[in-house]
């Protein structure tokens, strides 16, 4: 119990402060029936080595990425964090520090906020960008309520290329406030198909790109439709590294843009936590929900930055909020915006172009590959392709063989009838020998 | 590009020290350095990173699609972007440096170990949608923290996805919506919670489409049994009550709470912010509660970061189990597996899916490593050192300042209104912001809303006798001080801090949310 530091002689002399016996007068209020005597049924404290011992040997039963072959992609990427990042954000100022409700000091965590809602904004080309979201299905998700706000109407469409855990996410909450939602079946590359979907309920046209089958396509004439029959176009991207090489959500008319922010500075995690990246345009920003960093003076007129537009948050406007959203993900954006300050433009601009060229390069050697066909016509880092057979057992053959080969779209939508597709990504981190290995074991599984 | 210095300098020529009236001429203060934004080092054509060559052009498929026009984002060399971060942490407040009284917000000691163990490749570096044969001591660690959560609780299921307390909420009433819908009870369209409910409650009710009405509050602090008895009805879908509450009192009647929620066919939605007053005495199911999330970076420690990332999980009584969302945690004769799509045979009622992936995966590392380390034994101790903490702060305040809640003992946090200031001209503001000087965080102030210049002070169970005598004495001082008149003390303050009382007001009014490459006109003539 190395973690509590009231020694027994401690607790006699403080109950004795406050005027009582024992430690059971200060629980009076708890009903009799409900108190528990002993202990739970739970093992007793460990010490530090027991518990490290504990934690490596299931930590030893994962296949970690960086063991070998690895093209999972789908909404997480494995890309290298400099050591930096992680240093920086382990520093006890910025790891222990809570919600920055006091600016004067909090500055740290709030500079660090303001830098990152300017990056966001920059990267998405939109005029701002809050503080983050969870991730960025959820992210996704407020966006869908933030436009029925704005257009007060109750429909959302969704492109076939958006991410299926993001329609997932976003039926969920839509469906709890009255919001409808139209899913629209599964496709590699018809985001335009949106377009044919709006009519005067439509509230938000949701499109991806690039999409979850990696398929990169200019949104401009769905912004256009979409604006023109008084919705708002929401653009999600689930790589962010993709910034660097492809037009900005801004620049082809998002109303609002969501992405994925954990490409960049955040490791796989298995799925958390993660780092949700929301910018819109300037004349939403009161409909946005989340934490939102504003800069303005202190007493004796130096720059400094505090919480702004809370008016809007839970814990001023209660049931009149724009959402639930008591937090944001500190921390991981902290990650993010380090990560960004070291690869700045030009270093963004090559990461990316490199991603693109690894990935070129595995589309290259697997489409040598007998019986495999490409099927993303343009893609960033990712893509998708058709194999004979189930793509989930195709995955477990090879995961055999130590290559994790990509992910089943089966995992994604088991409903959609692409069994046969598999979805893969390749980053910097790809090796050319990983590449290699994986076409020569699809190659054999195939012969089988 | 030369973009640098064209933003909104600080202005060392107006830098005030106002604890000792001497100047700098920097603005700089010894180890206190001002500053400047990324945005303003210079670094539009810098890159702190070395990445392989490009050796290829772009694939001509994506012609046209490709950014031309400049992001707009800087760069910094390695050693400037360490010392920018290490300059800027050093303007924050931390609970690895002093006490971080917050109310109900519970900020305790971050061990490193945990730090250490999420870190760990087999944990960090695996991705959701690997194949599941290669992440089963992953699937395995979930399914102890759940066995944990119900163990603790003494609830038969646990949601393990919601990513944040409130997100929890979330997650608890569309199980409660879910549930009524599956019994013809869909009409059910009203969400009752006390006036004293932390802010999210009524506004995750009203977010998922319910009407929110307020149950009134007794003298002593707790749900008014009688207006929750006339507010019962065929017509509300359940209650959500915190409880421990935010006043930190215990909810005496909570099981009368139940019984008379049940009976009216609602079910009970529990706030557990504040589960670390009761963890390992109290079993939430014992006192009838239907749901209640459970904040991992709360009760069981993974650090805030500054505004998270939290992680919220949910567990749930026999009714609203089959209701959970997606994905579940089942063991089949292949190891552990999980059904990830609503509408699956194992998941057929599940009432979707609240985001992508697992859940904060890296939060139940953290969180797991720290209950290895307590025990049953030691989580049963954080309950009672961190009830006993409160009370001792309680006693050896109330002579000074004004307990809003006097009679019997509170839980993990001491209340206090502001009737003792009364007269003095010193506000719960000013005092807070005095506090900072003195070295310590403010409590959290004018919260819970149903007390008057409320100050909420939680110590939490990780502070010692010694820490918390200094605090006590620091702030029997401080009220010393309001008392004896010495007002200035508290208007101007915080003196010590990097910045004094930042100007809330004209952030909100002309909101400027992000650096721009232009010059702008001084903020103070707008």
């Amino acid at each position: 119990m190395r973690y509590l530091p009231l020694t027994p002689e401690d607790r006699v002399e403080m109950l004795g402060a406050i005027g009582v016996k024992s430690i059971n007068d200060l629980f009076v209020d708890v009903p009799v029936s409900a108190r528990r005597d002993a202990p739970v049924d739970l093992p007793h404290h460990a010490g530090e080595l027991d518990v490290e011992r504990e934690m490596a040997g299931l930590a030893r039963r994962n296949r970690a990425a960086g063991e070998g072959p690895f093209f999972c992609g789908a909404g997480a990427y494995r890309h290298h964090v400099p050591a930096t990042v992680d240093h920086i954000i382990q520093r006890s100022e910025f790891l222990t520090s809570y919600t920055p409700y006091q600016p004067e000091i909090a500055q740290g965590t709030l500079q660090v906020l303001f830098e990152f809602q300017t990056q966001v904004a920059a990267l998405t080309g939109m005029e701002v960008a809050n503080a983050s979201l969870y991730d960025g299905s959820t992210g996704a998700a407020e966006a869908v309520m933030m436009a029925q706000r704005v257009t007060r109407r109750n429909k959302a469409v969704m492109s076939g290329g958006v991410h299926p855990h993001y329609v997932g996410a976003i039926e969920t909450l839509a469906h709890a406030a009255g919001v409808a939602t139209q899913a629209l079946p599964a496709a590699v590359d018809a985001e335009d198909a949106v377009i044919a979907a709006i009519d005067a309920d439509t509230a938000c046209v949701v499109v991806q790109t690039p999409n979850v089958f990696g398929t990169v396509t200019d949104v401009s004439k769905i912004a256009e439709a979409a604006q023109a029959a008084g919705a708002l176009l929401i653009v999600v991207t689930t790589e962010a590294v993709s910034f660097g090489l492809l037009k900005s959500p801004g620049e082809m008319g998002a109303d609002i843009a969501v992405a994925e922010g954990q490409s960049i500075g955040n490791g796989l995690n298995f799925g958390g936590p993660y780092v949700g990246l929301f910018a819109c345009k300037e004349k939403f920003v009161r409909q946005m929900p989340g934490r939102l960093c504003g800069e303005t003076v202190d007493a004796d007129g130096k720059r400094g930055f505090v919480l702004t537009l809370s008016t809007r948050e839970q814990h001023i406007r209660r049931d009149k909020a724009t959402s639930n959203i008591c937090t944001n993900s500190g921390l991981c954006a902290l990650a993010f915006s380090i990560h960004m300050s070291l690869l700045g433009e030009t270093g963004l601009r090559q990461l990316a172009a490199v991603n693109h060229q690894k990935a070129l390069a595995l589309r290259d050697a697997l489409k040598a590959v007998p019986g495999v066909e490409i099927l993303t016509p343009r893609f960033f880092n990712e893509f998708a392709i058709k194999v004979p057979g189930k793509a989930a057992e195709v995955v477990e053959t090879l995961a055999a063989h130590g290559v994790i080969a990509g992910v089943p779209f089966s995992r994604l939508d088991a409903k959609a009838g692409l069994d046969d597709v598999l979805l893969v990504a390749a980053t910097e981190t790809t090796l050319d020998i990983d590449i290699n290995v994986f076409a020569k074991a699809l190659t054999k599984v195939f012969a089988q | 590009m030369s973009m640098n210095n064209v933003g909104r300098p600080t202005r060392p020529e107006a830098a005030n020290d106002a604890a000792n009236g001497h100047e700098t001429l920097t603005g700089a203060r010894g180890l206190l350095q001002d500053e400047a934004l990324i945005f303003e080092l210079d670094g539009w054509n810098k890159t702190g990173v070395d990445l392989p060559p490009v050796t290829a052009a772009p694939s001509s498929d994506l012609a046209g699609l490709l950014r031309d026009a400049p992001i707009g984002l800087p760069g910094l060399s390695e050693p400037e972007t360490v010392r920018h971060y290490v300059r800027l942490s050093q303007k924050n407040h931390a609970i690895d440096l002093a006490l971080y009284p917050l109310g109900s917000c519970t900020m305790k000691h971050n061990p490193r170990l945990n730090e250490k163990m999420a870190r760990l490749p087999g944990f960090s570096d695996i991705h959701p949608l690997q194949p599941q044969s290669t992440v089963q001591g992953a699937l395995e660690l979930m399914d102890r923290l759940a066995h944990w959560l119900k163990t603790l609780t003494g609830m038969p299921a646990v949601a393990l996805t919601p990513k944040a307390g409130a997100h929890g909420e979330l997650c608890g009433l569309l199980a409660i919506r879910a549930a009524h819908e599956a019994a013809g009870n869909g009409h059910r369209k009203t969400v009752l919670a006390p006036t004293s409910a932390h802010g999210t409650n009524p506004a995750t009710a009203a977010f998922v489409g319910y009407t929110v009405v307020e149950i009134a509050q007794t003298e002593d602090g707790r749900v008014d049994l009688a207006d929750l008895e006339s507010k019962l009805g065929d017509h509300v879908a359940a209650i959500m009550v915190t409880n421990p509450n935010t006043c930190g009192l215990f909810e005496r009647d909570v099981v009368e709470i139940a019984r008379l929620t049940h009976a009216a066919g609602a079910y009970f939605y529990c706030d557990g912010a504040n589960f670390n007053a009761i963890v390992g005495r109290v079993r939430p199911g014992d006192l009838g509660v239907d749901a209640m999330h459970i904040n991992l970076h709360k009760t069981f420690s993974t650090p805030h970061g500054g505004g998270g990332p939290g992680a919220g999980p949910v567990v749930l009584s026999e009714a609203l189990a089959p209701f959970a969302p997606t994905p579940w945690l089942t063991h089949g004769d292949n190891g552990f597996e999980l059904a990830e799509h609503a509408g699956d045979d194992d998941a057929k009622t599940a009432f979707g899916r609240m985001s992508a992936f697992h859940g904060q995966m890296g939060m139940y590392v953290r969180a797991y490593a720290y209950m290895l380390s307590h025990g049953a034994d030691g989580l049963r101790q954080v309950a009672e050192d961190a009830v006993l903490n409160a009370n001792y702060i309680k006693a050896k305040l109330k002579d000074v300042m004004t307990p809003a809640f006097p009679e019997g003992p509170c839980m993990h946090e001491a209340l206090f209104d502001d009737r003792w200031l009364e007269g003095t001209g010193v506000t719960t503001l000013d005092f807070a912001k005095a506090m900072i000087d003195e070295g310590f965080h403010p409590m959290t102030m004018y919260f819970p809303l149903v007390v008057h210049g409320a100050m909420l002070i939680e110590p939490t169970e990780t502070e010692s006798k010694h820490e918390l005598d200094r605090f006590i004495t620091a702030l029997r001082a401080l009220a010393g001080a309001a008392k004896a008149g010495d007002v200035e003390r508290f208007k101007g303050a915080p003196f010590h801090a990097p910045l004094r009382r930042l100007d809330e007001t004209q952030a909100a009014r002309k909101p400027r949310l992000r650096w721009k490459p232009v010059a702008a006109a001084p903020l103070a003539a707008e």
